[in-house]
């Protein structure tokens, strides 16, 4: 930096985001990571609007296991169907799953987390000794058993969604087979995020800024709302940046047990557990959804990483 | 020392204790009974058979036969399966129980001395070449290893199969496929606390006596910079042992893991339990262990 804009900087004083962006800039694998996120994002959420993309879930028996061709870029599955669109299609829910499962544990997370914290004493160590036996159970075993437990109640939701809006039937069918999955997922996510917030406010509430609120009289509420929340920010954003991977990963798993998304809907876990199937006669079934899906976590993680470094250099060591 | 053990172990009796009544409660929640699966019995049937597995009554009298039950030992017999579920456990652990040892000694043997060896080259091609495939390895599922290992490697090389668990050689696959993602997170750890060591004046100190610096290596730096690794191994062959059901569905391994999705498919309450248990007693000893080996390691945690 040349003395010119260093004093430049000065005068104008550098935010933290100004400084984080600085410096996720020079980190060339988050960048990267940031452009094919965006990229997939774009192709997934995006192009199946236009009519180019065929429906995911038109059966054509005659076309099966298709090469790919003119009409059909990466070729059909077993049923004929393109496999292009169920990808795209998939990867709506794969990444629609890891991001609102996310944000519903960075939510329950975030306000355990601070409200152990900043109360501390009993109801903080109370708090955090249920933290540490949920953290005891295996997490797999009662997502599988919480979604289908919610399951059950959403198919009244159904029903009763149906008949307040008759024309929507298919979309509402569609969303609300993934709810106990985003749910399930979120509601037992936010443990390490409830650890990462109460540290933070630990360490937040001993400073003389909040220690100056305090003095001029600013209820709890506000002092953790103004004073404290915005200043958790970047360790939050970045756990939850490494956070989407692993329950995108998460859905990838049950649905490739038979225990998420279900078929015809498409998911990345379900295109690979079909494409499994099919390995030795048609390789491409499976390679496809897996260099997808997993350049998609590579690149989550990598961005994920980089954003630490940036906004969190102290924590920036495993 | 002691006096941590036995809280800890209590504390543990505690955990797997919420963890069976969340079990019980849940599994009983959800629709469906282990009696209306596939096989359509009358009625009749069905009635004695609720009777004679005691669902016929509340929820807390279940428990507390259920529990009666367990103190003595017994866990019950499986309805589906119509078997004791400790023979079930008895019959499909040891499956799982070598693959979680195969998966982590592989995890070991990789990633350790790939992080000493990132470590210690920092911000060289090896460093970032090592730290890429470990980034890999993370993000890769083990569900999409596997076929490609089982398509490309067991039809290749003669005495592997691509399915199957007959003889030791049917645990090289799984127990790969398994300890790579573990070896890669391993990988990541050590370097950071290789990192840190290597830093601290001690190293600088010994390096400016003139001690040899593969001994300031070997005797000083790996010491302390494996604690953190040492401390993911315990919960992470927890984990391996627990999670394995992908890849034992995958190479049709006869271990626990069927056991558990199936069980969560058929409503089989009893066998469900009784895997709970065992895997919330897992976890459970696996962290302990690792808390206990981390202080014979690192003398300040003590205090």
């Amino acid at each position: 930096m040349s003395n010119q804009t260093q004093s430049q900087d000065l005068s104008k004083g550098q935010s933290l985001w100004s400084d984080a962006w600085a410096r996720l800039k020079k980190n060339k694998m988050a960048m990267a990571s940031l452009v094919v996120l965006f990229v997939i994002g774009v192709l997934c959420f995006i192009l199946p609007a236009f009519s180019i993309i065929a429906d995911p879930n038109n059966q054509n028996l005659n076309n099966t296991f298709l090469d790919p061709n003119k009409n059909n870029w990466l070729g059909t599955d077993q049923s004929g169907r393109d496999l292009l669109a169920r990808l795209l299609y998939g990867g709506q829910i794969s990444l629609l799953v890891g991001i609102i499962a996310t944000t519903v544990s960075v939510i329950i997370g975030l306000i355990y987390g601070s409200i152990a914290g900043y109360a501390g004493g009993k109801t903080d160590s109370l708090m955090m000794r249920i933290v540490d036996i949920l953290y005891g159970l295996p997490f797999l075993v009662l997502v599988i058993l919480f979604s289908l437990l919610i399951s059950e109640h959403a198919k009244e939701l159904t029903d009763q969604l149906v008949s307040l809006w008759p024309g929507q039937e298919v979309f509402i069918k569609k969303f609300i087979n993934l709810v106990p999955l985003f749910i399930a997922i979120g509601a037992l996510g936010w443990l390490t995020m409830a650890r990462v917030a109460r540290a933070q406010v630990l360490s937040l509430k001993k400073q003389e800024f909040v220690e100056a609120a305090v003095s001029l009289g600013l209820s709890h509420r506000q002092i953790l709302m103004r004073h404290i929340m915005p200043n958790m920010l970047g360790p939050i954003i970045v756990y939850a940046t490494l956070t989407v991977p692993g329950f995108v990963l998460t859905e990838a798993t049950l649905s490739f047990l038979g225990l998420g998304v279900e078929s015809p809907n498409s998911s990345w876990g379900i295109l690979l557990s079909e494409g499994a199937n099919y390995m030795e006669t048609h390789p491409r079934l499976l390679i496809i959804p897996s260099i997808t899906f997993s350049l998609t976590l590579l690149a989550l993680n990598f961005l994920g990483d980089g954003l630490r470094d940036a906004l969190d250099p102290k924590a920036a060591k495993d | 020392m002691l006096r941590t053990i036995v809280s800890r172990l209590l504390q543990g009796i505690v955990v797997v204790f919420c963890l069976l009544l969340i079990t019980f409660v849940l599994v009983r929640l959800m629709p469906g009974d282990p009696f209306s699966g596939e096989k359509a019995h009358s009625a009749h049937i069905i009635e004695k058979n609720k009777e004679r597995f005691h669902l016929d009554k509340s929820y807390p009298e279940q428990f507390s036969v259920y529990l009666g039950l367990l103190i003595q030992g017994d866990m019950g017999d499986s309805p589906v399966k119509e078997q004791p579920v400790a023979k079930i456990i008895e019959h499909s652990f040891p499956a799982s129980l070598i693959l979680g040892i195969a998966g982590i000694t592989i995890a070991i043997l990789i990633g350790i001395p790939a992080g000493i060896l990132s470590a210690l080259k920092k911000n060289s091609y090896i460093d970032y070449g090592t730290m890429i495939i470990a980034m890999a390895g993370i993000s890769i599922p083990s569900f999409v290893i596997a076929p490609l290992l089982a398509g490309h490697i067991a039809t290749r090389v003669p005495f592997l199969k691509v399915a199957g668990w007959g003889d030791p050689f049917d645990w090289i696959l799984p127990a790969l496929t398994l300890g790579l993602g573990t070896a890669a997170y391993l990988a990541r750890i050590t370097r950071g606390g290789m990192l840190e060591v290597l830093n601290q004046d001690y190293i600088r100190t010994a390096h400016a006596k003139g001690v040899h610096p593969a001994i300031v290596v070997t005797k000083h730096a790996i010491r302390g910079g494996i604690i953190p690794a040492v401390a993911y191994i315990g919960p992470a062959f927890a984990a391996l042992i627990t999670g394995s059901f992908i890849i034992e569905t995958i190479f049709q391994v006869p271990g626990m893991g069927q056991h558990f999705v199936n069980a969560t498919k058929d409503r089989d309450y009893f066998l469900l339990q009784g895997v709970v248990i065992l895997f919330g007693s897992l976890i459970v000893f696996a962290n302990l262990a690792a808390d206990i080996v981390l202080v014979m390691l690192n003398p300040r945690i003590r205090a």
